[in-house]
C-alpha cells in the first residue's frame, strides 16, 4: 500500500487544527484532518491517508473508515478533479432539479456517478445541501450555484469546463435567500 | 429510588435504571434487539417501545432513564402497534431464509415476529443487497440479515476491546464491517455470534453443519484454560457439533475465548481409539486385557523407586486421586502434576489460589501483574480485568515484557529485581499498592515455572495486599488440573521427583518406568530412556513417547470433576461417548488397581468422589469457592535476574485439543502472519 503523509505545508495546518483540541479529545480533529488529507490527494481519501490520519490521532482505524464513509463529502475511491453534485432531494426536486440533472448529464457527457474520461468532472446527486430556499442547488468544488434551471446550469458547467469561474451564489438575480419577487417586508425605513 | 407505575403496579428501582429495567423489575417482558445488559446503550432498533403517559409517542425503553412517577404501560394497542411496526419495518430489507439459516429456531428476530409481528409484508419493492464480509476462520455473515443492532460492535469495542468492526456508510446503505476486509483479530470474537439477535452472523465451523434443535445439550464446564469457564456443549449423535457459553455471573458471565468455543474440532481428530502396545519396536493394537496386562507387569516389575508418574493439564479431580493412589500402594514417591515445573503446592492452600476470585476483580482498585499475560493465558479473565478498568479508577501496573493487555498497563520493569523494588517500596506502584483499599497482585504461572519460582513466590505474597475481608494475592493458573493437584497433592512424596527430577533421572538411568496421564506438555522426547504408559486421549507428544497407550475420555466424554484457579470444584458432564474402545479415565486406573491385584474398594464414580470428599472435604462443595486462610509465606531463598517469560506465544494451540484442532491452526497461522507483518512495520 503506498504512504500518505501530509505534506510540509499542510504539516503546519495540521498542527494548527490539532490545537485547537485538547490532548485527550484530539479525535475531533478527524473532519478537518480528512478535508485537508482530501484536498492533498485529488480529491479523495485512500485507505493509506484515512489509516495515517488515524494513526495521527490515536484513533481506532475503524472509527476514521466510519467517518469518511459517513459523509459525502469525502470520497474513498478516485474521482474527477472538478466535483459536480446536483441536490435532488424534494425541495430542490419540486422546484426542477430533474433538469439540473439532465443538463449537467448532457453538458458533461456522462451519468450521475461517473467521471469524465479525462478524469476532469465527476458528477454525482446529493441529498439536501441545505439551501433550500433557493432551490434547486448545484454544488461544484466549493461553490454552491443556486435558483437554477436547464439552461442556467448548462450555461454555468460550460463555462466551468472553459477554465471559467462563473459567479456563486443564486443565478435569479436576487440577493441571498430573499424572496424571489423582491423584498416583501420592512419596506418603509425610518417612521 | 424513583417510584414508577408499570402496568398499574408501583414499583421502586434503583437510581440510573432504565425504564426498560424497571419494567422487567415488575416482571414485565419487554422485546429487545439492541439492548444487551452488559453493553452500552444505544436504542437503535425500536423494538422496546412503550407507552408512557403525557408522552405524544411511545418511548424507547431502554434508553430512557426511569423517573419518580413515571405511568408506563407495556401492554396497549398502542405498544402493540408500535412493535408490529417496528417489526415490519425491520423485515422489509431481511431475507425469508428462515428455513436455510442457521440461526432458525434461536433467532431473536424469528421469535419476536411470532409472538408480536405482522403476519404479512406491505412491501412490494425489492430489498436491500448487502455483500457478505470475510470476518476470518471463525465468523460467516449473512449480512443482508443484519437489523444494525450494532451489538457486535459494541461487544468488540468495550468488552473485547479491540475495535476491528463499525457500522461505515449510512442510512440505508449502512453496513457492519471491517471496511478492509481482514480477520477480526480479537480472541474473544466468537461471542459476537451469540449477541447477534439474527443469522448475520454465524459460527463459520458449524455452518450449515446442523439445526439447533436436533442437537443435545450438556451443561459441562471448560478444561481449556483454568478459569473452568461454563459451556453447553452440543452434540449430534456421537460428535459435538458446537460449545456455546453458560451463564455464570461469578466465572465467565456469559463470554468465552475461542480456543473454548471453536476446538473442539480437534476432539475429532488424532484420537487415541484402541489400547496399543509397543511391539517390535512399533505400537501395536491390543486388546484392554493385553494393555492393562502389559502395564501392570511392568509397574508391578519395576522397583517401586524407578517407577514415576506425571500427570497433565487437562486430567480431571477423580483420575488424579486414583493414580495418586496407585502411586502409594507401588510406593513410588515420584509423583508431579507441574508440568510446566512451576514452584507451587508446597505452601499453603492460599499460595496457589486465585484468592479475591475472578468476580472479586471489579472490587479491586489498584492491579500488579508479576510475569502474567492474562490475555493469552485467560482471555475471560483480562476481559474481566478491563471491565473493571472501564469502570474507572483503576490502575495496573506490570513487571514483565510488554504485551497489549486492551487497556492502559504501568510498565515497571522486567524481572524478579522490579518485584523487589516494589516490595521494598522504592517505586512509586508500591506506594499505590500499600494505599490501595482492594490491591490485587496476579502472579502468573510463568513466574513460578522456573528455578527461582519459590521465591518468586514468596516475594509476591509479601507484598502489602491483605485487607479486613479482601485478600488480594491471585495466582492465575493456565492448566484446568493444576489447583486440583495441588490440593489433593500429586506432588512429589517424601524423597521423591518432581518433572524436572524424573526427566533428569530417566537420561541417568534411574526411572525406569514413567506414567503419563495426559501429559503432554514435558518435553517427551527426554523420555526415550523409559518405559512409558500413556494414558490420556489424544495423539500428542505424551502418546509419541509411549509404549503402552491407554485410550481416555475428552472433556466432553466424561462425568468428571475439575477445580478451577480459584480453587473452585465445577462438574463436567459426559456430552459424548468416547471413541472407539477409549474409556473414562478413572475406569481405567481402577481397571490398572485390579491388573496389579491392588485391593481398591472404589466401584462407582460416585465411591470415588465420596473418597474425594472424606479427603478434602472442600472438593466436594460444587461450584462454591472456600476461601483459603492466608498465612505469609516461608522465606524461599534469592531470586535470580532472568527477566519473566510468559508460558504463551501461542494462544491458539496450548494443549492436546487445540493442536489437533484444524481451526485452531488457521487462527494460530494468521495471528503469526499479523506478529510479523506488525514487526516489518508492512501492516495495512
Ligand atoms: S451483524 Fe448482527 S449483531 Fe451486528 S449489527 Fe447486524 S444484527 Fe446486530
Ligand atoms: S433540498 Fe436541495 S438544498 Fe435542500
Ligand atoms: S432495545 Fe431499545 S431501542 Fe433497541
Amino acid at each position: 500500500m503506498p504512504a500518505f503523509a501530509f505534506s510540509e505545508a499542510n504539516q503546519a495546518e495540521v498542527a494548527r487544527i490539532r490545537a485547537r483540541y485538547p490532548a485527550d479529545r484530539q479525535a475531533s480533529a478527524v473532519l478537518p484532518l480528512l478535508h485537508l488529507a482530501q484536498a492533498q490527494h485529488g480529491g479523495w481519501l485512500p485507505r493509506a491517508a484515512l489509516d495515517h490520519v488515524a494513526d495521527l490521532l490515536g484513533m481506532p482505524r475503524i472509527r476514521v473508515y466510519e467517518v469518511a464513509s459517513f459523509y459525502d463529502m469525502f470520497n474513498t475511491e478516485p474521482t474527477g478533479r472538478v466535483q459536480v453534485r446536483v441536490c435532488t432531494t424534494t425541495p430542490c426536486w419540486l422546484c426542477g432539479s430533474d433538469e439540473v440533472v439532465a443538463a449537467a448529464r448532457e453538458t458533461l457527457g456522462i451519468e450521475v456517478g461517473e467521471t469524465t474520461l479525462d478524469g476532469r468532472f465527476f458528477l454525482r446527486e446529493f441529498e439536501c445541501l441545505g439551501a433550500c430556499a433557493n432551490a434547486p442547488v448545484m454544488w461544484i468544488d466549493d461553490d454552491f450555484y443556486e435558483d437554477l434551471d436547464g439552461p442556467k446550469a448548462r450555461a454555468i458547467l460550460e463555462a466551468v469546463k472553459r477554465g471559467e469561474q462563473p459567479v456563486p451564489g443564486p443565478q435569479s438575480g436576487r440577493r441571498g435567500s430573499e424572496p424571489l419577487g423582491g423584498p416583501t417586508t420592512l419596506l418603509r425605513t425610518g417612521e | 429510588m424513583p417510584k414508577l407505575t408499570i402496568d398499574g403496579q408501583t414499583i421502586e428501582v434503583p437510581p440510573g435504571s432504565t425504564v426498560l429495567q424497571a419494567c422487567e423489575a415488575a416482571g414485565r417482558e419487554i422485546p429487545v434487539f439492541c439492548y444487551h445488559p452488559r453493553l452500552n446503550i444505544a436504542g437503535n432498533c425500536r423494538m422496546c417501545l412503550v407507552e408512557l403517559e403525557k408522552s405524544p409517542k411511545p418511548i424507547a425503553s431502554c434508553a430512557m432513564p426511569a423517573a419518580d412517577g413515571m405511568v408506563i404501560h407495556t401492554d396497549t394497542p398502542v405498544v402493540h402497534k408500535a412493535r408490529r411496526g417496528v417489526l415490519e419495518l425491520l423485515l422489509i430489507n431481511h431475507p425469508l431464509d428462515c428455513p436455510i439459516c442457521d440461526q432458525g429456531g434461536e433467532c431473536d428476530l424469528q421469535d419476536l415476529t411470532l409472538f408480536y409481528g405482522p403476519d404479512h409484508s406491505r412491501f412490494a419493492e425489492n430489498k436491500r443487497p448487502v455483500a457478505d464480509k470475510d470476518l476470518g476462520p471463525l465468523i460467516s455473515t449473512h449480512m443482508t440479515r443484519c437489523i444494525h443492532c450494532t451489538r457486535c460492535i459494541r461487544f468488540l469495542n468495550e468488552v473485547a476491546g479491540v475495535e476491528e468492526l463499525g457500522a461505515c456508510a449510512r442510512g440505508e446503505h449502512m453496513e457492519i464491517t471491517t471496511w478492509i476486509e481482514a480477520a477480526l483479530t480479537s480472541e474473544l470474537q466468537g461471542n459476537i455470534i451469540d449477541l447477534c439477535p439474527v443469522g448475520a452472523l454465524n459460527s463459520k465451523p458449524y455452518e450449515y453443519r446442523a439445526r439447533t434443535w436436533e442437537l443435545k445439550k450438556t451443561e459441562s464446564v471448560d478444561v481449556l484454560d483454568a478459569l473452568g469457564c461454563n459451556i453447553r456443549v452440543d452434540s449430534r449423535g456421537n460428535e459435538v457439533m458446537r460449545v456455546l457459553p453458560r451463564l455464570n455471573e461469578a466465572i465467565n458471565e456469559e463470554w468465552i475465548s475461542d480456543k473454548t468455543r471453536f476446538a473442539y474440532d480437534g476432539l475429532r481428530r488424532r484420537r487415541l481409539d484402541v489400547p496399543m502396545v509397543k511391539r517390535d519396536g512399533k505400537l501395536r493394537e491390543a486388546s484392554w486385557s493385553e494393555a492393562l496386562r502389559a502395564a501392570a507387569e511392568r509397574l508391578a516389575g519395576t522397583g517401586p523407586e524407578r517407577v514415576a508418574a506425571v500427570v497433565g493439564d487437562l486430567a480431571d479431580l477423580e483420575s488424579m486421586l486414583l493414580l495418586k493412589e496407585l502411586m502409594a500402594a507401588l510406593g513410588s514417591p515420584h509423583l508431579d502434576c507441574r508440568q510446566d515445573g512451576a514452584k507451587l503446592g508446597i505452601g499453603p492452600r492460599a499460595s496457589w489460589l486465585f484468592n479475591p476470585t475472578i468476580a472479586g476483580i471489579e472490587q479491586a482498585d489498584v492491579c500488579l501483574l508479576v510475569g502474567c499475560d492474562p490475555r493469552s493465558e485467560a482471555p475471560v479473565l483480562n476481559a474481566r480485568l478491563r471491565k473493571r478498568w472501564r469502570q474507572g479508577g483503576f490502575r495496573v501496573g506490570r513487571i514483565g515484557p510488554p504485551r497489549d493487555l486492551t487497556y492502559p498497563v504501568e510498565e515497571l520493569g522486567a524481572g524478579p529485581q522490579t518485584l523487589q523494588e516494589v516490595v521494598g517500596g522504592g517505586i512509586a506502584f508500591a506506594q499505590a499498592l500499600r494505599d490501595a483499599r482492594a490491591p490485587l497482585v496476579v502472579v502468573g504461572s510463568g513466574a513460578v515455572a522456573r528455578p527461582d519460582g519459590a521465591a518468586v513466590l514468596a516475594l509476591a505474597a509479601s507484598l502489602p495486599v491483605q485487607r479486613e475481608a479482601w485478600n488480594g494475592f491471585a495466582v492465575l493458573h493456565r492448566a484446568a488440573s493444576r489447583v486440583g493437584g495441588l490440593e489433593l497433592g500429586i506432588l512429589p512424596g517424601p524423597g521423591g521427583r518432581d518433572v524436572a527430577g524424573i526427566l533428569h533421572g530417566v537420561e541417568a538411568g534411574e526411572i525406569e518406568v514413567v506414567y503419563l496421564l495426559g501429559a503432554d506438555e514435558i518435553e517427551a522426547s527426554r523420555l526415550r530412556g523409559a518405559f512409558v504408559i500413556y494414558q490420556g486421549h489424544h495423539g500428542d507428544r505424551g502418546a509419541a513417547a509411549a509404549d503402552i497407550v491407554l485410550p481416555g475420555a475428552a472433556y466432553t466424554e466424561k462425568h468428571a470433576t475439575y477445580v478451577n484457579t480459584e480453587g473452585r470444584p465445577q462438574r463436567g458432564k459426559l456430552a459424548v461417548f468416547p471413541p472407539g474402545e477409549a474409556k473414562e479415565d478413572w475406569r481405567i486406573l481402577r481397571a490398572l488397581h485390579d491388573a496389579l491385584g491392588l485391593r481398591s474398594d472404589v466401584a462407582t464414580l460416585g465411591d470415588v468422589r465420596a473418597r474425594i470428599a472424606t479427603l478434602a472435604p472442600h472438593l466436594a462443595r460444587i461450584d462454591e469457592v472456600t476461601p483459603a486462610n492466608w498465612e505469609p509465606l516461608a522465606d524461599a531463598g534469592a531470586v535470580d535476574r532472568a527477566p519473566f517469560g510468559y508460558p504463551f506465544d501461542d494462544f491458539y494451540r496450548t494443549d492436546s485439543i487445540s493442536r489437533a484442532s484444524a481451526v485452531m491452526a488457521e487462527c494460530s497461522r494468521l495471528a503469526r502472519e499479523r506478529r510479523a507483518s506488525e514487526a516489518t512495520g508492512t501492516h495495512g
